[in-house]
């Protein structure tokens, strides 16, 4: 049975850039998939085309059991969008942004108005309901625009980025409401770029990049695949860096990496804490005097790391842009992923 | 998720569609633009202050220098009286640059997007959006008038057809907002809106009957102006409010202006509505 958000063969290119490039998508209904990438890996047009914001150049989408592309209307009675590119009236109170939302999902006033009152209530916004919300702050803000996002209650909700520049408590407050929306039958799906987020709230992950679909599975579905745990050992001296690499490549099951200027030394291995006491044991003998030493297992990063090429975070360039909703973000990756959101979004606009 | 409570048996959206839900989208997404208006006062105030400036500065400095044919004497509240249409004319349509930045705005910071997402009719965030304009613009054509009746304006032939050309500078304004909608569709920034939704206002205003007769401009250029939909606004103001018209020339709508101006109104605002919605459609933040 298809899920509630079910898409195939997604196409969309903007000029030259493909920033769908055949994507399919199946969340089952209650869950949560976490599509994961770099900026301009196509996470936001994806949302977007699902979203009913544009049209794809080909493909075919569902949410809700209803066609995206023939019958765009009554998705958006199925669906909330909130996040990166949802956004609330500054000029507006929060009350008075719920209320105009309700009606816009034509609600009547009146039940728009005790709507607006619950959610001002469940997201910590009711002493700050009269005032306008360009008086809030950033999490506050979010907070609105997740609000907004749950009027009606849809049983189908698209989350881009909605923790991008948030600091870590209202990252922690907002993960917990996601949390309780989710345990609430809600199905969603959620774009971020920090692992931790999609690690924690995602029943499955996408990795999407370059507008494909890289990789799918559960998080430890995907931290397998990197193939398992590694040692990493910073040493003290780094003129005993080559040497050191050669004692840890005897133990490695694969190539290691080694960071000079970090002092580190990381190998994949298999053996576990043993195999870590001989690896003290050999580095003593030969005299390298080490500062840390450790069995890391995989995180996310790996993943993401090993299936791209390049760390997530370092495509990551605008971390703390406050709001987070800078669509001019995605400048110097310096890995060259290629288009930004920013970019996406300007070439959407002719 | 929620706890249970009265609204969540009617929080399913009510199945809707056609002018009616066309018409309260409209009116949610107008009082939204009022609201914003009464909270950011400036841009009414500035919005009254340049009308008010034209006003002062063409009637006192100009005024006694602008003969206007057929008319005898020098007495410079000929001018003023001949010039009250102008500038109302002028007022309605420059306040459209308002239109096209509010739109773009909205865009820039996503809030079309949120609006593209919700279950609602599909003009209704421009038509909101003209309809909040238009309340502004009557609201500074009021007190247009007060100060124009200061400095000596006055009209004469009667309630009527006052109020009469006082509907066809609302049409006429609201009208170019719906040019103005269009802009700040198609720009990228609110501040481009703002400066693409002006310049093309100039030429359109001065090459026109509103502040200075067209009977001695090139040929080439009176021919434009009197075709200019702002020329038949204004030349219908003028005979409606019992001013001095100059010496009218033959065309067809200096000849028919309050028809003319209808047409033209009720022609802009089919086209760029029609225009506007698609591009709003298909428009990305």
């Amino acid at each position: 049975m298809p899920g509630a958000i079910h898409a195939e063969g997604l196409v969309k290119t903007f000029g030259d850039v493909r920033a769908l490039d055949g994507v399919d998508l199946d969340v089952p209904t209650g869950t949560v998939l976490g599509l994961l990438g770099p900026n301009g890996a196509g996470k936001t047009t994806a949302v977007r085309v699902l979203t009913t914001l544009l049209q794809p150049d080909s493909g075919t989408a569902h949410v809700a059991g209803i066609d995206v592309l023939k019958r765009p209307n009554e998705v958006r009675r199925s669906i909330g969008l909130s996040g990166q590119f949802a956004a609330v009236d500054e000029y507006l109170t929060g009350r008075e942004n719920l209320q105009m939302v309700g009606q816009l999902y034509q609600l009547s006033a009146r039940v728009a108005k005790i709507r607006a009152l619950e959610l001002l209530e469940r997201f910590h916004l009711a002493d700050a309901a009269d005032r306008p919300a360009k008086t809030y702050s950033g999490g506050m803000r979010r907070r609105l625009d997740l609000a907004a996002a749950l009027v009606v209650s849809p049983p189908v909700m698209f989350m881009d980025e909605p923790t991008t520049g948030l600091d870590p408590r209202n990252r922690q407050q907002l993960w917990e409401v996601i949390e309780e929306l989710v345990s609430g039958g809600t199905t969603l799906l959620l774009t971020t770029q920090y692992l931790e987020e999609a690690d924690r709230l995602a029943h499955d992950i996408c990795v999407i990049d370059h507008g494909k679909v890289i990789a799918r599975g559960t998080s430890d579905q995907l931290k397998a695949r990197t193939g398992g745990e590694r040692v990493e050992v910073v040493v003290q001296d780094r003129d005993l860096l080559a040497t050191a690499t050669e004692v840890m490549t005897g133990f490695a099951k694969g190539e290691a990496k080694v960071e000079r200027q970090m002092r580190r030394i990381t190998v994949p291995v298999t053996g576990g804490a043993k195999l870590l006491a001989e690896v003290i044991r050999e580095l003593d003998t030969r005299g390298i005097g080490i500062d840390d030493i450790g069995l890391r297992r995989p995180t996310l990063d790996d993943v993401f790391l090993s299936l791209t090429g390049h760390a997530a975070e370092e495509a990551d360039s605008d971390e703390e842009t406050p709001g987070g909703s800078g669509p001019d973000a995605a400048t110097g990756t310096g890995t060259g992923t290629g288009t930004g959101n920013g970019n996406e979004t300007e070439e959407a606009a002719r | 998720m929620t706890t249970a409570t009265a609204t969540d048996q009617t929080l399913a959206p009510r199945p809707a569609g056609g002018p009616l839900q066309a018409a309260h989208d409209s009116l949610v997404v107008a009082k939204r633009n009022l609201i914003r208006m009464l909270r950011i006062p400036e841009v009414v105030i500035f919005g009254l202050i340049q009308p008010i400036m034209f006003v002062v500065l063409f009637s006192y400095v100009f005024g006694g220098a602008i003969p206007v044919p057929g008319q005898h004497g020098s007495d410079p509240s000929v001018y003023r009286n001949y010039l009250m249409a102008g500038i109302f004319a002028q007022t309605v349509t420059f306040a459209t640059a308002g239109a096209g930045a509010g739109i773009a705005d909205d865009m820039h910071k996503g809030l079309i997007d949120r609006f593209r997402s919700l279950p609602m009719a599909r003009g209704a965030v421009l038509t909101g959006r003209t309809i909040a304009d238009l309340v502004q613009t009557a609201l500074t054509v009021v007190v247009l008038s007060i100060v124009a009746v200061i400095v000596g304006w006055r009209v004469h032939n009667g309630v009527f057809d006052t109020l009469a050309a006082f509907g066809l500078l609302l049409l006429l304004g609201y009208a170019f907002s719906w040019i103005g909608a269009l802009i700040g569709l198609s720009v990228r920034t609110p501040e481009a809106a703002t400066s693409g939704g002006l310049i093309w206002l100039f030429p359109l205003t001065f090459i026109s009957n509103a502040f200075v007769p067209t009977s001695n401009m090139p040929s080439f250029l009176r021919t434009i102006a009197d075709w200019n939909p702002f020329s038949a606004t204004v030349q219908a103001c003028r005979q409606l409010f019992g001013n001095p018209t100059g010496i009218v020339s033959h065309a067809w709508p200096m000849q028919h202006p309050a028809w003319a101006s209808l047409i033209w109104s009720v022609v802009i605002v089919l086209v760029f509505r029609t225009w506007s919605v698609h591009k709003y459609r298909t428009a990305a933040a």
